[in-house]
């Protein structure tokens, strides 16, 4: 007895549909042996993890703010991931972008400039990251260099680079040595939504970006050349699709989005630049972009259960001591489910017994 | 003198973690598989290699126990990528997200610890000899490993024929199956030994490079191997070479910094990532005839029985 793949005849919708909440499902039964291995109370810690940053206020607005740089962040690469163009270096886009922003906040300190400020410097974010991200995608498209690879060497490149401008020019002269610029001014920090809260505007601009994602590929032809590209290379070629000018152009924006995605967090609930501004958006945001399942508003959902799971890391660290790594764990766990769940829209499992020859007509 | 010594000394050594993963990761690919987890299973090869030499205190249960790791993580790619069927580059992400954060969770209780690094090798007179002695028979037991490693390599892939029915597998994997030769075993026996050669090259660091373990301590070597193998057009001689250029660079950039060269560290220490970006514009442009890569490199197989 032998148990195989095979392909469906055709995907199948149903499994489509609840596989994302099978795959939170096992996870969950998962984590509960990790904590019971940790010797934590299994019960409690999920009950920290998942139900007690939904009780207040404050942690709700916090999931809020961190779902938003992971929701900008996964709908542009899942614009990539659609047009089979692997840019997985998101994390140095959004470092870029922080610091193209942050470039003018620097330069406009303790100076009288006007509303202008925030407006260019989120401009230039997202000019910055789109530049930064041109770059895999310029030296796959001409030369053939594997986006993978370079994409994700670039992220060091840009964790340098900023590491670099805190401590060197860009320091706070009056910040002890520590490294980072001086707080932004009011005219350089995004608004917050509610007096006093943490909620700010960036959440506003990331349900804008979903509602236009959704409006692009559901409602527009170049959405439609994405989606073809990725799903069939060689119809696509038949239908006279570009595939090179569409990774250069799904780059570009998903890297316009995590440079945007980056401004914000720093002008906004960071309010200066230092090293550390991101706890692996980037990388997190890959798996809100297959958890999404590549769709807008799936995304959006699969943005405020990462986040979730952030805030819940970090409140079950200061009740039950659980390590900051659990989070990850969870978040890589978690893929790996979504994807295997992802397998059986397209295939099935089938018992076979080798042992069972088929008796062919001999009498 | 000293210093050439010295500096040829620390290039070995920081060539060897990344030539024995790219030689894993060469025969992953080899078969056809792309396995972008090597940095997951090199970070878990690392933590459970302190980990093993920390409690025995010994170098080779380390060792050992960084293969292990490293074999059981290519098991979870190979259940996922080879008998799921699923897109092997989101595989290999969610191995390396995965490994970085059970590593964390592992090493999180020896941060701080020490052991005593793995022994070099002395031979009276010999390694005496100035300049080459130290560097030809001074270095630890993972340097000579690596080296018979890729030797090992090279003669099963070009000289056996098992090795032929893996590079089969690699560039047609139809056929091969028409010619009944078991694709998916032959697959994640080769995604086995890749996780098996990364474990090794993580447990490298903490027992030989540097005698302690920080989490996210492999920084980008595992995907400086996977840039390996492209640059060595998926041979073995030439990843000999590049692994060595690799290492070569990494110190070069580290003496700089010592010698005071004006130039900020933090573009020194981007240098290797640089040099990495480069070198694979410059070969995949020298290329454009075209392609060495294995012919079913990263594509899907599922046998119609």
């Amino acid at each position: 007895m032998q148990l195989v793949l095979e392909k469906r005849a055709e995907r199948s919708n149903a499994i489509a549909l609840v596989s994302p909440l099978i795959a939170i499902g096992l996870t969950i039964v998962t984590m509960t042996i990790l904590f019971a291995i940790l010797g934590k109370n299994p019960l409690l810690a999920l009950q920290a993890y998942f139900i007690a940053p939904l009780t207040d206020g404050y942690s709700l607005q916090e999931i809020a703010v961190k779902a938003t740089p992971l929701v900008m962040i996964a709908i542009g690469l899942s614009l990539c991931y659609l047009a089979n163009a692997w840019n997985i270096g998101a994390e140095g886009q959004f470092l870029i972008g922080a610091v193209a922003g942050s470039w003018i906040a620097v330069k406009t300190q303790g100076t009288d400039a006007g509303a202008w400020v925030l407006p260019a410097m989120l401009l230039l974010g997202a000019i910055g990251g789109a530049l930064y991200a041109l770059i895999p995608a310029i030296c796959k498209v001409k030369f053939g260099a594997s986006e993978i690879l370079t994409s994700l060497m670039l992220v060091y490149v840009a964790d340098l680079f900023l590491d670099y401008l805190v401590r060197g020019p860009w320091r706070d002269p009056h910040g002890f040595n520590f490294p980072t610029t001086a707080e932004f001014d009011p005219v350089a920090t995004v608004p917050v939504l509610i007096e006093g809260g943490r909620l700010h505007l960036g959440s506003i601009i990331a349900l804008l970006v979903v509602a236009a994602a959704a409006v692009l590929l559901g409602r527009t032809i170049k959405g439609f050349e994405i989606r073809v590209v990725g799903a069939a290379p060689r119809a696509a070629r038949f239908g006279g699709f570009n595939a090179n000018q569409l990774i250069i152009l799904t780059f570009a924006v998903s890297g316009a989005l995590a440079g945007l995605a980056g401004i914000i967090e720093v002008a906004g609930p960071i309010g200066h630049l230092q090293p550390g501004i991101s706890p692996g958006y980037g990388f997190t945001a890959i798996i809100v972009a297959f958890l999404g399942r590549l769709n807008p508003i799936g995304i959006l959902i699969a943005g405020l259960f990462l986040a979730l799971t952030f805030i819940g890391g970090e409140q079950a660290q200061i009740a039950m001591k659980i390590p900051l790594d659990v989070t990850k764990v969870f978040q890589g766990i978690l893929l790996f489910y979504v994807l295997a769940c992802d397998s059986l829209i397209l295939y099935r499992f089938r018992l076979v017994f080798p042992n069972r020859q088929v008796t062919r007509g001999t009498g | 003198m000293e210093l050439v010594e010295a500096i040829i000394l620390s290039v070995l050594a920081a060539s060897t973690p990344l030539l024995i993963a790219a030689t894993g990761e060469l025969v992953t690919e080899r078969s056809g598989v792309l396995n972008l987890g090597v940095e997951g299973m090199m970070i878990m090869g690392a933590a459970c290699g302190f980990a093993g030499a920390w409690l025995t205190g010994s170098i080779v249960v380390g060792a050992i126990c960084g293969i292990v790791a490293g074999t059981l993580m290519s098991l979870v790619f190979a259940l996922m990528a080879l008998g799921l069927a699923v897109n092997q580059v989101a595989t290999g992400l969610a191995l390396t997200i995965l490994g970085i954060g059970l590593s964390g969770l592992i090493g999180a209780g020896f941060v701080g610890e020490r052991i005593t690094p793995a022994p070099h090798l002395y031979i009276p007179v010999l390694t005496d000899i100035p300049l080459v002695g130290r560097v030809l028979f001074g270095e630890d037991a993972f340097v000579y490993l690596s080296i018979a490693l890729i030797v090992g390599v090279w003669w099963f892939l070009y000289q056996t024929r098992p090795g032929l029915i893996l590079r089969a597998c690699g560039d047609n994997h139809v056929s091969a199956h028409a010619l009944g030769y078991p694709v998916l075993r032959i697959r994640t026996l080769a995604v086995m030994f890749g996780g098996a050669c990364a474990g090794l090259a993580g447990a490298y660091l903490p027992l030989a490079y540097t005698p302690f373990f920080i989490p996210g301590m492999t920084a980008g070597r595992g995907w400086i191997a996977l840039a390996l193998v492209v640059f060595a057009s998926w041979r073995p001689g030439r990843l000999v070479v590049g692994a060595y250029l690799f290492g070569a660079v990494t110190i070069l950039q580290l003496h700089a910094q010592g010698w005071g060269v004006g130039i900020p560290s933090q573009f020194m220490s981007a240098l290797p990532y640089l040099a990495t970006v480069i070198v694979l514009v410059l070969l995949s442009r020298a290329r454009t005839g075209g392609s060495t890569a294995p012919a079913a490199l990263g594509t899907v197989f599922v046998p119609d029985r």
